[in-house]
């Protein structure tokens, strides 16, 4: 098809969860959809956020709360926001300077990545701080982040305070490993591959993953200028599509070597191919010189990755309202509620027979274990998808769910 | 009079930096500071407590500096970006020109307008130059090949200068391709086929 009906220009960070964006391209997915795909690296969230306002991008990568946060009124430029699919679950971990290490495992952090102890040790760690060395400093790329919001649900559950205990900035990721490496940092909260990037050049340590804080959690969506979106259904629709087949694409085993140096690309991620490997592999090098399976790392497809589920919507506000970014209210949830878009995701793959969930909304932390679910078409499989404190999150239970996290951290 | 604005300029590119100074000082706004080491950043905003903050696009710390005007600890007053936010025009001219800009609330709209659009014009007029210097790095390369190529013709055909360019012109016309294209390919060729360049 040479000349594409949809002409489509997407922006796009330099992490790894861009792979579904950048396959879409790459693998004729997007073309075979009529879908000429431009792909914009950018270098900034801010930037994405500017440029779609502005319509240089009609779609983006986005981090999964940013949408909400936009429609919100919370960011400095305004226009509304939809996210009609979800680029996949899991890819992120939390890094610490092996000299933070040292201490943590001083106090008990047994090796691999679970984060309980992990978090236990940390709190002894800063319990026995001098005053004088000032609080421990983390790293996160963005206030309306699920690397904000796990590693501050991770520290409170293991009754550390996120905002007393710890300092917490912002800082781009590609530029991570070198605060950790320069001491202006002593551990972050990232996408691949900017854990691996501290492992391999030996000055970090991963603790913990989000997929263990938070199994089958949510991080990048695709965001779409609602008006376009609007304008348009039958280009975002082809869109959703080209990326639901690169999705399943990116899942096969036999792809991981192409998917690998497909993103290492200049135009990408800009890295060693063998740096994605980890995520895409779930074999993580820790840092410790051991390797940790995490089968769940990072998925593309299984247990509905790119569905955009409102609970994920409704927990993402319930984090912005438990850390002050955000006032509670009706109308405000509804608005993270209305922001999140699977009436869309359902009616663009509708024609490729694929499973689909078949309700909108799920109890996060409900399946213990991965658990068959009823849907249109082909068979569909979900979960295990609980916190590691064995928390629940029922969206139908909101204001409680609220009204028990501003209480402060679990004990 | 109202006091005179305090401009903040955040631009690790020196002289991008510099022209947006020189455009905001000759139309009379005096107290301009330059900024081009991110290394704390946020004390030296803190200290300068500016009205108005332009920074590029290309800048990879946007989204800590945005973060930090949104905590009112970092800076005094809350900054808010553009000088309206339903002002889509003067948005996107920004954005297109590659700067962003963070007004302090509460400033009036028309005390804010021209030096948005100064430095807008500052930041196009610096695109301009930097293509105009791309494209003029450019041609002294291709000046080189087209150089060489016409060595090459001279050494193995036995052509004065001129019928070497002449030749190189004709067989550009010929297969409707640029001059440079066709003294590009002799110049790789003539390397692939030289015997005596490695032993």
């Amino acid at each position: 098809m040479s000349d594409a009906p949809y002409k489509i220009a997407a922006g796009i960070i330099p992490l790894l969860d861009s792979a579904l964006l950048v396959v879409a391209k790459e693998k004729g997915f997007a073309e075979a959809e009529g879908v000429e795909l431009s792909l914009i690296r950018e270098s900034s969230w801010a930037n994405i956020r500017d440029r779609l306002a502005v319509g240089h991008f009609q779609v983006a990568q986005m981090l999964a709360p940013m949408p909400i946060a936009c429609n919100l009124g919370l960011t400095p430029i305004g226009f509304h926001t939809i996210a009609p699919m979800a680029l996949g679950l899991g890819g992120n971990a939390v890094t610490v300077s092996k000299r933070l290490w040292a201490e943590m495992v001083e106090h008990g952090a047994p090796e691999g990545l679970d984060p309980k102890p992990a978090g236990a040790a940390l709190k002894a760690v800063i319990a026995r701080r001098p005053q004088s060395d000032g609080r421990l400093r983390f790293g996160v790329v963005h206030p309306f982040s699920g690397h904000n919001n796990e590693l501050r649900y991770w520290l409170a559950a293991c009754g550390i305070d996120p905002d007393r205990d710890v300092e917490i900035l912002i800082l781009p990721p590609p530029l991570m490993a070198d605060a950790l490496a320069a001491g202006t940092i002593d551990g972050y909260c990232v996408g691949e591959p900017w854990n691996t990037a501290a492992v391999i050049a030996g000055s970090g340590r991963i603790v913990t993953v989000k997929s263990a804080i938070w199994r089958s959690s949510p991080e990048k969506v695709l965001g779409a200028q609602s008006q376009w979106a609007e304008q348009n259904p039958e280009a975002l629709a082809a869109l959703l599509r080209a990326i639901y087949r690169a999705a399943e694409w990116c899942a096969g085993p036999e792809n991981v070597g192409e998917l690998a140096q497909l993103l290492a690309g200049t135009a990408y991620v800009d890295r060693p191919a063998a740096w994605m490997l980890p995520a895409l592999t779930g074999k993580i090098a820790t840092g410790s010189g051991e390797t940790t399976e995490v089968a769940d790392f990072f998925l593309t497809h299984d247990k509905a990755a790119t569905f955009p589920w409102k609970s994920h919507a409704l927990w993402f506000y319930s984090q912005m309202v438990r850390w002050g970014q955000v006032p509670h209210s009706a109308a405000n949830a509804e608005s993270a509620l209305q922001t999140y878009r699977p009436d869309l995701y359902r009616a663009a793959l509708k024609p490729l027979g694929v499973a689909l969930p078949g309700a909108n909304s799920k109890v996060e932390g409900a399946l213990q274990t991965a658990t068959p679910v009823g849907s249109a078409g082909a068979s569909l499989t979900l979960g295990p998808d609980g916190f590691f404190d064995g928390g629940l999150f029922d969206p139908d239970e909101l204001d409680a769910y609220i009204a028990a996290q501003a209480s402060g951290p679990r004990e | 009079m109202p006091s005179p604005l305090i401009i903040l300029v955040i631009d690790e590119n020196r002289i991008r930096a510099s022209i947006i100074e020189a455009g905001l000082r000759d139309a009379g706004y005096e107290n301009v500071t330059l900024i081009h080491d991110m290394a704390g950043v946020a004390g030296r905003i803190a200290e300068i407590n500016p009205d108005v903050i332009f920074i590029d696009l290309e800048n990879p710390n946007r989204d800590m500096l945005e973060n930090m005007f949104q905590l009112s600890r970092a800076v005094k007053r809350p900054v808010a970006m553009f000088v309206d936010r339903s002002d889509e025009a003067s948005i996107e001219a920004a954005v297109d020109a590659g700067v962003s800009a963070y007004v302090v609330d509460g400033l009036k709209k028309e005390r804010v307008k021209a030096i948005l659009d100064m430095a807008v014009s500052r930041f196009n007029a610096f695109s301009r130059l930097s293509r105009e210097l791309e494209e003029a790095r450019g041609e002294l390369e291709n000046r080189k090949v087209i150089d060489r190529a016409k060595g090459i013709l001279m050494k193995s055909k036995g052509l004065s200068e001129e019928d070497a360019y002449a030749l190189l012109r004709a067989t550009a016309m010929n297969q409707n391709r640029k001059i440079i294209d066709i003294a590009q390919s002799l110049v790789t060729a003539a390397g692939l086929l030289d015997p005596g360049d490695k032993s």
